[in-house]
């Protein structure tokens, strides 16, 4: 059954066309890694699942609610739509903490205790049991995208969306937040990611997609197509980024 | 020239009343002024083209015009078109709440949107309405930044009460140039009044350094 459903849409800001007539489904389950080339519309499309950035045309629906069924609609959407972003974006005055027991107190209105022991069991799900009463700012670039993804599951959502959330990490960061993108995977989350780490799209990914100039050019198996990549700006591309 | 300070002594009593009423109407005219100068300023931020027009054309209208003429206009000119009746007290505390409204509307607009914008994505991402995003999120994080140019804003409105002169309102600088027209020392009048100005904008200032300092700026 279909989680994802992008049915024509299309996307321009002023002039510019950045997604062309998109036709996309995606399953529970599936852990769809998205590539391209910079400015082919990938951030774009991720954004458009919800709602972050409104379609100009199609339709693009989201566990069988629209993108364009009004605005509490579309906050239902993003309850069900976690994101994480490639700049962490974590809460400056909260501790990892309250920015994980955040979204369940002032959108799902549970009780603050509650909500900080969920915290805290999802913090030591991300590896930082110890560091809830840290600041951001306290934090490596790594704990603060893990604190991050915990903040996105503290919402219980039904889909994970992620915009190269290791892309604003040094090298030697990088595998703690993917090995927690790993584990949520193998608990069969429903995912939707934008990186550039091919290693986690041959292990972990179901699917690979590959997005040119706002369209979507190739869309398969990711062992396939990294073990023999048949479009030629694909394997161009798989090239400059090994 | 002799620095005779038994007339400060005797000018004490008005001065200090005057004072008072300085700190009067400052602080009440202040009150006003962060309450409408939020609303304008989120008006100017978040508001749809009409609200933020509304809001533009405010600030727009006081910025550009002294804030002399903003008291007299209200004191003098308000009762003949609407036929209030406004006394020199009301019309000075009325001048200080637009006018700070004003200046304090494009502080809060500038704090608000200097915020990173994937604060408000990272919010609205979680589900949450606009107006929760702005209160739990955005605005904690902007009022930080606000407090450097907002205390400067206060510090200003502290110094334009003195203009009120022109309406009669017994406050510092009025209290000032009746025991001066009275005596003629100018030398000790100023000087004490300027120091009272001093002590009074002093005091705000340590204020505002210690707030800073509690919190930290994000
Ligand atoms: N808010 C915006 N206003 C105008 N143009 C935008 C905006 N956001 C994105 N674009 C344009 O849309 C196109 C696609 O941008 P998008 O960020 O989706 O690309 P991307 O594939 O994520 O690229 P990258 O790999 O660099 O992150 C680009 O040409 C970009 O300049
Ligand atoms: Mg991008």
């Amino acid at each position: 059954m279909s989680i994802v459903e992008f049915r024509n849409v299309t996307k321009t800001f002023g002039p510019v066309v950045v997604l062309r007539e998109v036709d996309l489904n995606i399953d529970k389950g599936e852990v769809v890694v998205l590539i391209g080339p910079s400015g082919s519309g990938k951030s774009t499309l991720l954004r458009c699942i919800n709602a972050l950035e409104e379609i100009n045309g199609g339709d693009l629906v989201v566990d069988n609610i629209s993108v364009k069924a009004g605005r509490s609609q579309v906050r239902l959407i993003r309850q069900e739509a976690g994101m994480v972003f490639q700049q962490f974006n974590l809460f400056p005055q909260m501790t990892a903490l309250e920015n994980v027991a955040f979204g369940p107190r002032r959108v799902r209105g549970i009780s603050r205790a509650e909500a900080e022991e969920q915290a805290r069991a999802l913090l030591a799900k991300v590896g930082l049991a110890e560091r809830g009463h840290h600041y951001p700012a306290e934090l490596s670039g790594g704990q603060q995208q893990r604190v991050a993804i915990a903040r996105a599951l503290a919402v219980k959502p039904k889909l994970m969306l992620f915009d190269e959330p290791t892309s604003a990490l040094d090298p030697e960061l990088r595998h703690e937040v993917l090995r927690v993108m790993q584990a949520l995977a193998e608990e069969g989350m429903t995912m939707i990611v934008v990186t550039h780490e091919m290693a986690f799209a041959r292990q972990v990914g179901t699917r690979l997609i590959f997005m040119e100039d706002g369209k979507i050019s190739v869309d398969g198996k990711p062992a396939d197509l990294l073990a023999n990549p048949e479009n030629p700006r694909l394997r161009e591309f798989l090239q400059h980024v090994h | 020239m002799e620095f005779d300070w038994s007339v400060i002594g005797e000018a004490m009593p008005a001065l200090l009343s005057g004072a008072r009423l300085t700190i009067l109407i400052t602080l009440a005219g202040l009150v006003g002024g962060l309450a409408v100068g939020f609303v304008a300023g989120l008006m100017r931020a978040y508001g749809n083209a009409f609200l933020n027009a509304i809001a533009f054309a405010y600030i727009e209208l006081i910025r550009g015009t002294p804030i002399v003429v903003q008291v007299m206009f209200i004191y003098f000119a308000l009762p003949v078109l609407a036929d209030i009746r406004v006394n020199p007290m009301t019309a000075a505390v009325t001048a200080i709440v637009v006018n700070a409204g004003a200046y304090i509307a494009e502080i809060v607009r500038g704090s608000f949107l200097s915020v990173h914008r994937g604060l408000k994505e990272a919010g609205l991402a979680l589900g949450l309405p606009l107006w929760k995003v702005l209160v739990y999120i955005i605005g904690p994080v902007a009022f930080r930044r606000m407090i450097p140019p907002l205390g400067n804003q206060f510090i200003v409105s502290l110094k334009d009460t003195s203009l009120f002169i022109v309406i009669g309102v017994g406050e510092l600088t009025r209290q000032g140039q009746e025991i001066m027209a009275a005596n003629f020392r100018a030398v000790e009048i100023w000087s004490a009044v300027a120091i009272l100005y001093l002590l009074m904008t002093g005091t705000l200032t340590l204020i505002l350094r210690v707030t800073e300092k509690r919190m930290r700026i994000l």
